[in-house]
């Protein structure tokens, strides 16, 4: 939102800065380019220990949310892995590559308005159109691939919360029991706040609550989990040809929010294990 | 647990994109200290079944995916996406066509 308003007030004081350098449209018009980004405007980052958490300084600026909050966060590698992020810009901020930072912001501001209860609905309301469950009938090659490939992940999900799934090919999808959904509002119960936004950011991306379990639970990695999840344009892929502006840029893309948001959920749920670690030197 | 190959491979993807990412001096960032830290620290253990260094190491093999990505699809986004709208004969260029041209002017 403060992007955009940033935005206006640069277009508004100097119109003709925001068009120079721009192509002209064949009717003489301006021809789509993208909006100006934010210069760089700082040298050094750094991290320091607050009350609330760990603090990104940008110059002895300390970083703020989009809503003007202070930006503090539980985990000191998260905050190391933000401060990468805003370390790494070259000239000119690019914020659609900082997707840790954009978590942070997500789960500080939390934009939506959403507590735990509905932010939980939301996340188990998914497995009724998960991807893994619809199934194609033709053409036949692409079914059996996803019979194949497919089948492993749902049983390992039905194996690990000892619930029911299974798929269908239907257009209404498979009949999921609802003590299916009451195990997975009880387990994700177990996690917090800051958790349970990047477990539903992973959801969102991949389009599969199976296959970001998966990621959770550390069975399968983020490639493979992104290779499932798109398993049909692979095929098409396969099938047509690979054309990079457009399908290695979708890949990149979904590869880097789901590596962001698994990383983002296991770096905000591990205090116990951290605690455990340092009883042991 | 998901198959990752061996940590060695993972610290030094880690370390290679760390280094593209702040230049020759990644040494001194905070990246590299806590990576390093963190694989040292989980090197040996006592426990038989070590589940903290598998986490770890799923960990920094999310990471390094989360790296890895992200340079490319700034790559890509800078090659393709960034530049805004192309002109015809770029357009035709891009799948290997060439616009017609014709000596005498259009007609």
């Amino acid at each position: 939102m403060w992007r955009g308003r940033r935005l206006v007030q640069a277009l508004g004081r100097s119109p003709a800065l925001a068009a120079r350098g721009r192509p002209l449209g064949p009717g003489g018009g301006r021809a789509y380019a993208p909006p100006a980004e934010r210069k760089r405007f700082y040298q050094n980052v750094s991290i320091s220990q607050g009350e609330g958490g760990f603090e990104i300084n940008l110059d002895h600026r300390k970083l703020k949310t989009p809503q003007a909050k202070l930006f503090t966060v539980p985990s000191e590698a998260l905050a190391i892995a933000v401060a990468t992020e805003w370390d790494s810009q070259k000239d000119t901020i690019k914020f659609y590559t900082m997707h840790l930072t954009t978590l942070c912001n997500t789960a500080l501001d939390n934009p939506t308005q959403r507590n735990k209860v509905q932010l939980i609905r939301a996340a188990v309301k998914f497995l009724e159109t998960d991807t893994l469950c619809y199934r194609v009938e033709e053409p036949a090659a692409l079914a059996e691939l996803q019979k194949k490939e497919w089948d492993p992940i749902v049983t390992w999900a039905e194996k690990r919360y000892n619930v029911a799934i299974g798929s269908s090919t239907s257009i209404m999808g498979p009949n999921i029991p609802a003590s299916t959904r009451d195990t997975f509002i009880s387990h994700l119960a177990s996690y917090n706040m800051w958790a349970l936004q990047g477990i539903e950011y992973v959801i969102t991306q991949l389009k599969s609550l199976i296959l970001s379990m998966g990621l959770i639970d550390r069975h399968i990695t983020v490639e493979k989990a992104v290779l499932l999840s798109r398993l049909e344009e692979e095929y098409q892929i396969q099938r047509w040809g690979n054309v990079e502006w457009a399908h290695d840029y979708d890949l990149c893309e979904l590869r880097a929010r789901a590596a962001a948001g698994t990383l983002f959920v296991h770096l905000c749920s591990e205090s116990s294990t951290v605690k455990h670690k340092l009883l042991q030197d | 647990m998901a198959a990752l190959g061996s940590p060695l491979r993972t610290l030094r993807g880690l370390l290679r994109e760390l280094r593209h990412v702040s230049g020759s001096a990644y040494r001194d960032t905070a990246a590299y200290r806590h990576v390093l830290a963190a694989f040292r620290a989980h090197r040996v253990t006592s426990e038989k079944l070590c589940r903290a260094q598998q986490e770890l190491h799923f960990q920094a093999a999310t990471y390094l995916c989360l790296l890895r990505s992200v340079r490319q699809h700034q790559a890509l986004h800078r090659e393709y996406h960034g530049r805004g709208e192309r002109s015809p004969e770029e357009v035709a260029g891009l799948v290997g066509f060439r616009l017609p041209r014709q000596p005498g002017g259009k007609g």
